[in-house]
């Protein structure tokens, strides 16, 4: 009977994964995961292994499973270093109006803010601007670099 | 016999109906324009030099100016200067009508200046040909450097007699003018006739400036500006020059538009993470709260009467138009359709609402009735946004950028107009790249 459930179990979880890989083989082209840029490329480091940015997707200012290992590497590296302040930067693609994406890239840069006060950094060693679809790491119009423009950067302010 | 008749009848209703004042149809896209002959003014030979000015052209080029606005409404067919049969000087005394119908015009122009004393006096007349009589007739006097303004002042005043509708001549255009790369793009902000001459540029280009507005009721103009990498909105007083920071707010100010009696400012402030409206007095600097909600809440806009704003929201998930009273109550979302919408801009006449509706990789400029009803979108584009409406609600201008390759190349911003209808798209000129249009007021209203 435990036996028979375990091996339901592990049937779910099967058959689950397969649904899911399944998906994500749907939805994945490139570096771009369900639309949230995954690569390395554009992507600069804080210090070694703690990358400065985290990617969104479309419209959208959820952190994924990744964007929160990367914060949290960030947090450890903030907390190491107790006398460094940062900016977050928040961006949008240009695939929105303006006025919207100046308050989206707000919206993001305070999810990463969140986060990293969330794992014991202080609000006040942190600041944000959002500079909406103004300043694009990647000047392309595809699906590619507008992945890459939705993020929220970290910068060392001292 | 029957049908000799008829034609005969026909006839009597043709003619009879051309005898009627000319009439201009603006409720439909004009495919049909009224051809109209604008004749070059009479330089009186008594007229003095001024200042550089060139006299004897100075005929020919209020003429062309006037020629070119209305060329540009997509209503009138101003007719070639070269098929002209009568003389300036003796047109504007007292056309010979027949010869002038004969070239096929309806309605004609003519005047006459003289620039004397530091003085330059322009009139004008307006002629309608088919019932051979004057319509209307004007004397301006004013400094001979006004010659451009006189000419939209002309130009105005010919359009509201022929189509019983303010004009949008004598006014400006404030815009963002942009330079260099696609990811590291100087922005200033620029002003223009609306005809696009006389460019200024107000500001250096040393910090990021989005989203100028002018005030309906003077030439103060409002904007976003990253001075000191502090994104807020800023008040410009564009004939001292002056600036000051709106209000004290602890983060982003944005978004910003004057209400219609100029007195106050609508904006957005955001505040970890949430994006709310806000209005603050400009005399009384009274901060006011409109609007209270998790979800992102900006591009505000006052209907003319004041009472009501329109702005977009994501509160429902994705961006949408609401309707609020001006104090806030009464919220109500009045965008239902396919795709996402953006930058409500209520009309001057206040009968509707122009936006910026996304689709399917697509973006859209349209109009609909102040609840949402009678959608209809005017132009179809890769990306465009932010329509702000000519003064008489007949014309929006918005931009439009062009898709780009893997390094920024193929970029362009560019300044546009369409009719209401959906006809007569154009490109407004500006000397470098351009977005964020505002269009002003009459000027000399």
């Amino acid at each position: 009977m435990m036996f028979n459930k375990n091996l339901k179990n592990i049937l779910l979880v099967i058959f689950a994964t397969l649904i899911l890989s399944a998906c994500s083989t749907a939805k994945k082209s490139g570096n771009i995961d369900g639309d949230v840029y995954t690569g390395k490329e554009t992507v600069e480091y804080l210090a070694s292994g703690v990358p400065d940015r985290v990617f969104f997707a479309t419209n959208k200012s959820s952190l994924t499973t990744a964007s929160r290992a990367t914060l949290r590497k960030q947090a450890t590296y903030l907390r190491k270093n107790k006398n460094l302040n940062v900016t977050i930067e928040g961006h949008a693609d240009e695939r929105g109006t303006r006025e919207y994406n100046l308050a989206l890239g707000e919206r993001r840069a305070n999810a990463a803010r969140d986060y990293l006060m969330t794992y014991g950094i202080s609000g006040k060693r942190i600041s944000v601007i959002s500079y909406g679809k103004e300043k694009p790491v990647n000047p392309a119009s595809t699906p590619l670099a507008w992945s890459q423009n939705r993020r929220s950067v970290t910068v060392k302010v001292n | 016999m029957k049908k000799i008749l008829i034609i005969f009848l026909l006839n009597i209703f043709l003619f009879n109906k051309s005898h009627a004042l000319i009439e201009i149809d603006i409720t439909r896209g004009n495919l049909d324009p009224l051809p109209i002959a604008i004749s070059p003014l009479h330089v009186d030979i008594k007229s003095e030099n001024f200042e550089g000015l060139k006299i004897k052209e100075l005929g020919d080029n209020i003429s062309y100016i006037i020629e070119n606005n209305f060329r540009g409404t997509g209503l009138f067919n101003p007719l070639k200067k070269e098929a002209f049969v009568q003389k300036p000087d003796i047109a504007h005394l007292k056309p010979r009508f027949e010869d002038w119908r004969l070239i096929k015009a309806q309605a004609l122009v003519t005047g006459k200046l003289l620039v004397k004393d530091g003085k330059l006096k322009v009139e004008f007349r307006l002629w309608d040909l088919a019932a051979a009589k004057e319509m209307t007739a004007l004397a301006f006097t004013t400094t001979p450097s006004n010659w451009r303004r006189v000419s939209h002042i002309i130009s105005d005043k010919i359009y509201e007699r022929l189509t019983g509708e303010e004009g949008y001549f004598d006014t400006r255009v404030i815009y963002v003018a942009e330079s260099g790369p696609k990811n590291q793009r100087i922005k200033k902000l620029a002003i223009m006739d609306q005809d696009g001459a006389n460019t200024k540029y107000l500001t250096l280009g040393n910090e990021l400036v989005l989203t100028p507005r002018f005030n309906p009721t003077n030439q103060m103009v409002t904007y976003m500006s990253y001075f000191r990498n502090m994104p807020r909105v800023y008040l410009l007083d564009i004939e001292t020059g002056t600036q000051e920071v709106v209000g004290n707010f602890p983060g982003m100010t944005f978004a910003p538009r004057f209400s219609p009696d100029g007195k106050k400012i609508v904006m957005s402030f955001a505040k970890e993470g949430n994006s709310d409206i806000y209005t603050m007095d400009l005399e009384s600097r009274v901060v006011e709260r409109i609007t209270d909600h998790s979800s992102i809440d900006t591009s505000p806009s006052f209907s003319p009467d004041g009472k009501f704003i329109a702005f977009n929201s994501d509160r429902s998930g994705l961006q949408q138009i609401y309707v609020m009273r001006s104090d806030g109550s009464g919220v109500k979302r009045i965008t239902f359709g396919n795709g996402i919408y953006g930058t409500p801009v209520w009309s001057p006449r206040g009968d509707l609402i122009a936006f910026t509706k996304m689709r399917k990789g697509k973006f859209y400029i349209g109009v609909m009735r102040t609840d949402g009803t009678g959608e209809r979108l005017l132009t179809e584009n890769f990306y465009q946004e932010a329509p702000s409406w000519s003064p008489n609600g007949r014309v929006l201008v918005f931009y439009r950028e062009t898709k780009s390759g893997s390094r920024g190349e193929g970029f362009s911003a560019k300044l546009w107009s369409i009719d209401i209808t959906g006809y007569n798209e154009r490109r407004l000129k500006t000397e470098t790249d351009a977005s964020d249009p505002s269009w002003s007021s009459l000027l000399s209203k």
